[in-house]
C-alpha cells in the first residue's frame, strides 16, 4: 500500500460490477447506484482528497476474482442442497416399514367362490378362490375386448397381455390390490348373492368402476386393471406377497 | 488384554490406599475398535457378541429395541438377509390371534409363531412382575440403550461384567443373594457372573476366555446402542471436509471483498476487522490501544 | 429503517411490486445496503450465527415432530427407536436439534456478553436489549420443555423439579402454589398430560421467538449497530454496507462455527447429553444427582446456594429480571468497556462468576473442595457468586459508573481506523 495515499482520512470504496464494466465502481458515500443487482466484486479504501463520489476505478481484472466469487457462491449453494436430503429423506418409509414389506399368508380356510382380504403396505390385498365357473367367464374374453389389454402383474414382463392366464400363477387362486386403479378406493367384491356391476369381479362404488372375475378393468372411469402383486406359493396354500 | 490388565493394577494400587468402599471403581479403560473418528465396529466381534446375548444374556435381558432386520443392516454384525431370516425364524414369537380368536392353547400356553424380519427380539418375560418374580425382586434391563445410558459407556459395562469374582475387601458386606462387583453402585449386584471361561463355543475358533467373550458382547452391545455410528463417521468425514472447503472460499473471498488485492488496483487499506488482524479474534479488547 | 432507502426498482414488476408491498426494497435495506459500523469484530458475527441456527433448530425440530409421539407411554421409544434407528437421517436430525440447543445457548452467551462489555444495552438500545433478554428466557423455556419429551429419567426428573419450584408460592398463599403446580401438570405429578401440553408449547414458543427477533432486528435497524467503540457513527465515512463486508465475514466464521457443532453431531453428539436421559422415564425412581443442562447451571446454582426454598425461588428470578434493568442500573456516559478501566477488570470477573457459578451447579448439593484438612462446601462458593452477581448489577455498575475515570474517546469511528491503520 503506498503511503502517499494516506495522507487524509477520506474513505472511499469501489467496487466493480461483474455485469458491466462501465458500471464497476461506486462510492458508498453516494448511494445512489448501489443496487442488489450489483454484486460487489471488490472493494477497498482509498485515502486521496479526490472527490468522494463517483470516480473511474482501475481496470479490474474479472476473471480471477470473480471465478473466487462464483466457486464461493457454488459451494454454498451445493452444500445448502446436499444439506436439503437428509430432511426431505426422513419423509420416506422407514427400515421398519420396508420390513414389513413381505407378508406370507395361509389361505387353505378359503373356500370356492370367496374372497379374504389380507393388509398388505398398508392396502387391502385380495385373495379370491375362483370357481371353475368363473374362470371359464374370464377365459372367455379376447384380450382385444378389454379396455386394459395389459396383464399388470408384477410377476411377468410389463408388455405381457392381459389374458386370463397372465393374471394368475394357478388358475384358481387370484392375488390383486384392492386399489381402484381410478383413484384409489376399494373395490366391493361380487358374488352370486350380492352381485356388483355386470362382469361378476368388483364394482368400484366410488365412481363406478367394474372389474371382472379376472380383476380386468371392464366398465367405468378406471384405466387399468387391478395390479398384480409380486407373490409366490411357498406351500399349497401358503403365498408370500412382496 | 494386557492393557487392560496394566489399567487394572493402575486403578487397585491407588485403591487399597484409602478405599472409600461406599463408591464404585472407576471403570476399566478399553481400546475399542468403535473409538475415534474413523471407528468402526469390528464384524466378527458383532457375530460372536451376538451368539452370547443370543446365548447367555437373553435367559434374562431383553433387547427391545432391535429387529432382526438390523442384523442384516448396513454397520450392522454383517448377517446376510438369509441369515438373519434363519435367525429370526429360531425365535418364538407371540402369535396374532388365530381364526377362532385365540392366543393361548388348551393347556394355557401362549401360542407362538416363528419370527420373521420386521419383529422385535421378544423379551424373556412378560413383564415387570414376572422378570422381577424369577430375578430375587431385581429387574434386568433391557439392553437396547445400556451402553450410552451408563456413565463410562462401553468400559462400564464391559467392567460390569468382567468385574466379578474378586474377594470383597475385609469388613465388606456382600448381602444376602448379592454378588460382589466393585464397580457397580453399593458395589453389591444381583446379577451372577454371567460369563465364564467357555461359557460359549465360538465358531471363528476365538478362545472363550471372560475378556474375549466380555468384549464380544459388548461391542454388539454399543451396535445396538448406537447402530448408525458407523454411517455417522462416515458422513462426518465428508461433511467437515467440504465445510472446510467452503470455509477457505469464504476465507479468500473475505479477504478480497475487505482490503482487494493491491497488485490489481494499486492501493488498499486494511479495514479494520479484516481476516489480517488476527490479534482482534480471540479477545475483545487487543484494539484498545487504538 | 433509519437510512435513506437507496432502492431503485429495475423492472417493471419490481416497480410494480415496489408500491404495492415494498419487500425487496426492505430486504436491500435490512440487509444489504444497511450501513454498518466498519470496526466491527470477530464478538459481532454471533447475532447472524444465532439468526441461522434459529433456523437450524425450527426446522430440524419441525421435522422431528413429523416422527415423535408426545405420549407418556410411547415417547422414549418414538425418539430412541423410531427417529434414532427406524427413520432416515433420524439419527442426523435429533442429533443436530439436540446438540444444535446447546451451539445455540453458546452462541447466544458470547452475543450477551460482548453486549456487557461494549455497553450495548445503553441509550439509544435500551428497547434492543429488552428484546434479547425476552428472547433469551423464551429460550430457555423453549429449551426446557423440548428436555422433557425424550421422555427419559433426566427429561422426567427435570420437569418435576422445575415446576415444583412454583410451589414455593405455598409459603406465601397457602395451598395456591400446590393448585399452580397441578394447574401445570394436568395431574398431581408430571406424567401423559403433562408431556403432551409440554409438546404443545415447545412447538409453539419458536415461533414466538422468531417474531421477537424480527423486533430484536428492527430495534436494532433504528439507531444501527453499536460498535467496540461505543461512539456513534458520525456519517457515512464510519459505515460500510452490509453486503457484502459482514454478508462475508459473518458467512465465513458462520462455517466455523458450523464446524465445531456438526463436529459435535458426527463425533461426540452425546458429549452435553446426560446418560440416565437414555433411560425411560419412571416416577417411582429418581436418578442419584439431577442435573440440568449445562446452559441452566449458573442459575440452578445461585437456587441451591440459598437455603430458603422461597427465597431461592426469588433469587432465581430475580437474577433474570435484573437484566431487564440494566440499562438503567449503568449510570456510565461511556458505553464500551475498552475505555471503561476499572469497569473492564469488574467485567471479567463477572464472566468468571458465571463460570464459577456453573461449575458449583454441575456438581451433587453436598460437594466440597479439600486443602488438606480444610473443607470449602461448594455451597459458599455459589452464595459468593450468587453476592457478586447481584453486586455487579446493583452496586457496582451504578457506582463505578459515577465514579470512573474514563479514557478519552476517539472522535469518530474512521478516524480510529486511521490512526490504527497508519502502521
Amino acid at each position: 500500500m503506498g503511503p502517499a495515499h494516506k495522507s487524509a482520512g477520506r474513505l472511499k470504496i469501489y467496487a466493480a460490477s461483474c455485469r458491466n464494466p462501465l458500471h464497476n465502481r461506486l462510492s458508498i458515500l453516494a448511494f445512489s447506484s448501489y443496487g442488489p443487482r450489483y454484486f460487489i466484486a471488490g472493494a477497498r479504501l482509498a485515502t486521496t482528497d479526490e472527490d468522494t463520489t463517483l470516480a473511474n476505478a482501475t481496470s479490474p481484472e474479472p476473471t480471477r476474482r470473480d471465478f473466487l466469487y462464483i466457486a464461493t457462491g457454488a459451494a454454498a449453494t451445493v452444500g445448502v442442497g446436499l444439506a436439503a436430503w437428509p430432511f426431505v429423506d426422513q419423509m420416506n418409509p422407514t427400515s421398519a416399514v420396508l420390513a414389513m414389506a413381505s407378508i406370507e399368508v395361509d389361505v387353505s380356510a378359503i373356500r370356492p367362490g370367496q374372497q379374504v382380504i389380507f393388509k398388505w403396505r398398508g392396502h387391502p390385498l385380495f385373495v379370491r378362490r375362483r370357481t371353475a365357473k368363473e374362470v371359464a367367464e374370464a377365459r372367455a374374453v379376447p384380450p382385444s375386448d378389454l379396455p386394459d389389454g395389459l396383464a399388470r402383474n408384477a410377476n411377468l414382463t410389463d408388455t405381457a397381455p392381459a389374458t386370463d392366464a397372465n393374471r394368475t400363477i394357478k388358475p384358481e387362486w387370484l392375488v390383486v390390490v384392492g386399489v381402484c386403479t381410478h383413484l384409489g378406493c376399494t373395490p366391493t367384491v361380487s358374488t352370486p348373492q350380492s352381485p356388483q356391476g355386470s362382469y361378476g369381479g368388483w364394482l368400484c362404488h366410488c365412481h363406478g368402476s367394474e372389474y371382472d372375475t379376472a380383476g380386468r378393468i371392464r366398465k367405468g372411469p378406471a384405466p387399468q386393471n387391478l395390479a398384480v402383486p409380486p407373490y409366490a406359493f411357498t406351500g399349497p396354500t401358503k403365498i408370500k406377497i412382496g | 488384554m494386557k492393557r487392560s490388565l496394566l489399567a487394572l493394577l493402575a486403578l487397585t494400587v491407588p485403591a487399597f490406599a484409602a478405599e472409600d468402599l461406599t463408591q464404585p471403581l472407576a471403570p476399566q479403560k478399553q481400546a475399542w475398535s468403535f473409538d475415534g473418528v474413523t471407528g468402526a465396529y469390528d464384524r466378527g466381534a458383532l457375530q460372536r457378541g451376538f451368539q452370547i446375548y443370543k446365548e447367555v444374556c437373553a435367559a434374562c435381558h431383553s433387547l427391545n429395541m432391535v429387529a432382526f432386520h438390523d442384523l442384516a443392516a448396513p454397520g450392522g454384525p454383517g448377517f446376510t438377509e438369509a441369515q438373519a431370516k434363519v435367525i429370526a425364524a429360531s425365535y418364538k414369537i407371540p402369535a396374532e390371534p388365530n381364526d377362532r380368536g385365540e392366543i393361548f392353547d388348551e393347556k394355557g400356553n401362549r401360542l407362538t409363531r416363528p419370527g420373521i424380519l420386521a419383529d422385535h427380539f421378544p423379551p424373556p418375560f412378560a413383564n415387570e412382575q414376572a422378570a422381577r418374580a424369577s430375578n430375587g425382586g431385581a429387574l434386568p434391563p433391557d439392553l437396547s440403550l445400556i451402553v450410552k445410558a451408563r456413565q463410562g459407556g462401553p468400559d462400564y459395562v464391559y467392567s460390569i461384567i468382567t468385574g466379578f469374582n474378586q474377594k470383597p475387601p475385609r469388613g465388606f458386606a456382600v448381602q444376602e443373594g448379592k454378588y460382589y462387583n466393585p464397580y457397580f453402585a453399593g458395589r453389591n449386584i444381583s446379577m451372577p457372573p454371567p460369563l465364564n471361561q467357555g461359557s460359549v463355543t465360538f465358531s471363528d475358533g476365538t478362545p472363550p476366555t471372560v475378556a474375549n467373550e466380555a468384549k464380544a458382547v459388548v461391542t454388539f452391545l454399543s451396535w445396538a446402542s448406537e447402530p448408525q455410528l458407523e454411517a455417522r463417521h462416515r458422513l462426518g468425514m465428508q461433511v467437515l471436509a467440504f465445510l472446510v472447503l467452503v470455509a477457505g472460499l469464504l476465507f479468500l473471498s473475505y479477504r478480497k471483498i475487505w482490503h482487494g488485492k493491491p497488485e490489481d488496483e494499486g492501493v488498499a487499506h486494511d479495514l479494520p476487522g479484516s481476516p489480517t488482524e488476527k490479534a482482534e479474534v480471540g479477545d475483545p479488547d487487543t484494539l484498545s490501544g487504538g | 429503517m433509519a437510512h435513506q432507502s437507496s432502492y431503485v426498482p429495475k423492472t417493471g414488476f419490481t416497480r410494480w411490486l415496489d408500491q404495492r408491498l415494498p419487500i425487496i426494497r426492505l430486504v436491500n435495506d435490512s440487509f444489504v445496503t444497511y450501513p454498518t459500523p466498519r470496526n466491527l469484530n470477530f464478538w459481532y458475527v454471533f447475532g447472524g450465527i444465532l439468526a441461522v441456527m434459529l433456523v437450524v433448530q425450527i426446522v430440524s425440530g419441525i421435522v422431528l415432530s413429523m416422527h415423535y409421539v408426545p405420549n407418556a407411554d410411547l415417547a422414549f421409544g418414538s425418539v430412541e427407536q423410531r427417529i434414532m434407528r427406524e427413520v432416515n437421517y433420524g439419527w442426523l436430525l435429533r442429533y443436530i436439534h439436540a446438540n444444535g440447543a446447546s451451539m445455540f445457548f453458546l452462541a447466544v452467551y458470547v452475543h450477551i456478553f460482548r453486549g456487557l462489555y461494549y455497553g450495548s444495552y445503553k441509550a439509544p438500545r435500551e428497547i434492543l436489549w429488552i428484546l434479547g433478554v425476552f428472547i433469551y428466557l423464551l429460550m430457555m423455556a423453549t429449551a426446557f420443555f423440548g428436555y422433557v419429551l425424550p421422555w427419559g429419567q433426566m427429561s422426567f426428573w427435570g420437569a418435576t423439579v422445575i415446576t415444583s419450584l412454583f410451589s414455593a408460592i405455598d409459603q406465601v398463599i397457602p395451598n395456591l402454589g400446590t393448585a399452580i403446580t397441578h394447574w401445570l401438570w394436568g395431574d398431581f405429578a408430571v406424567g401423559d398430560a403433562t408431556l403432551n401440553r409440554f409438546f404443545s408449547l415447545h412447538y409453539l414458543l419458536p415461533f414466538v421467538i422468531a417474531g421477537v427477533v424480527g423486533l430484536h432486528i428492527w430495534a436494532l435497524h433504528v439507531p444501527g449497530n453499536n460498535n467496540p467503540l461505543g461512539i456513534d457513527v458520525k456519517g457515512p465515512q464510519d459505515t460500510v454496507p452490509f453486503h457484502p463486508f459482514y454478508t462475508v465475514k459473518d458467512g465465513f466464521y458462520m462455517v466455523l462455527f458450523f464446524i465445531v457443532f456438526l463436529g459435535f453431531v458426527f463425533y461426540a453428539p452425546n458429549f452435553f447429553g446426560n446418560p440416565d436421559n437414555y433411560i425411560q422415564a419412571n416416577p417411582l425412581v429418581t436418578p442419584p444427582d439431577i442435573v440440568p443442562e449445562w446452559y441452566l447451571l449458573p442459575f440452578y446454582a445461585m437456587l441451591r446456594a440459598i437455603p430458603s426454598k422461597l427465597i431461592g425461588v426469588l433469587v432465581l428470578v430475580g437474577s433474570l429480571l435484573t437484566l431487564l434493568v440494566v440499562p438503567w442500573l449503568d449510570t456510565s456516559k461511556v458505553r464500551s468497556c475498552r475505555f471503561r478501566p476499572l469497569m473492564k477488570q469488574l467485567f471479567w470477573v463477572f464472566v468468571a462468576d458465571c463460570l464459577l457459578l456453573g461449575y458449583v451447579g454441575s456438581q451433587t448439593a453436598d460437594a466440597a473442595w479439600h486443602f488438606g484438612e480444610a473443607e470449602l462446601p461448594l455451597v459458599w462458593l455459589a452464595r459468593l457468586g450468587t453476592l457478586y452477581y447481584f453486586g455487579f448489577f446493583w452496586v457496582l455498575m451504578p457506582w463505578i459508573g459515577k465514579k470512573e475515570v474514563t479514557r478519552p474517546l476517539p472522535e469518530s469511528i474512521a478516524q480510529s481506523v486511521l490512526a490504527k491503520g497508519g502502521h
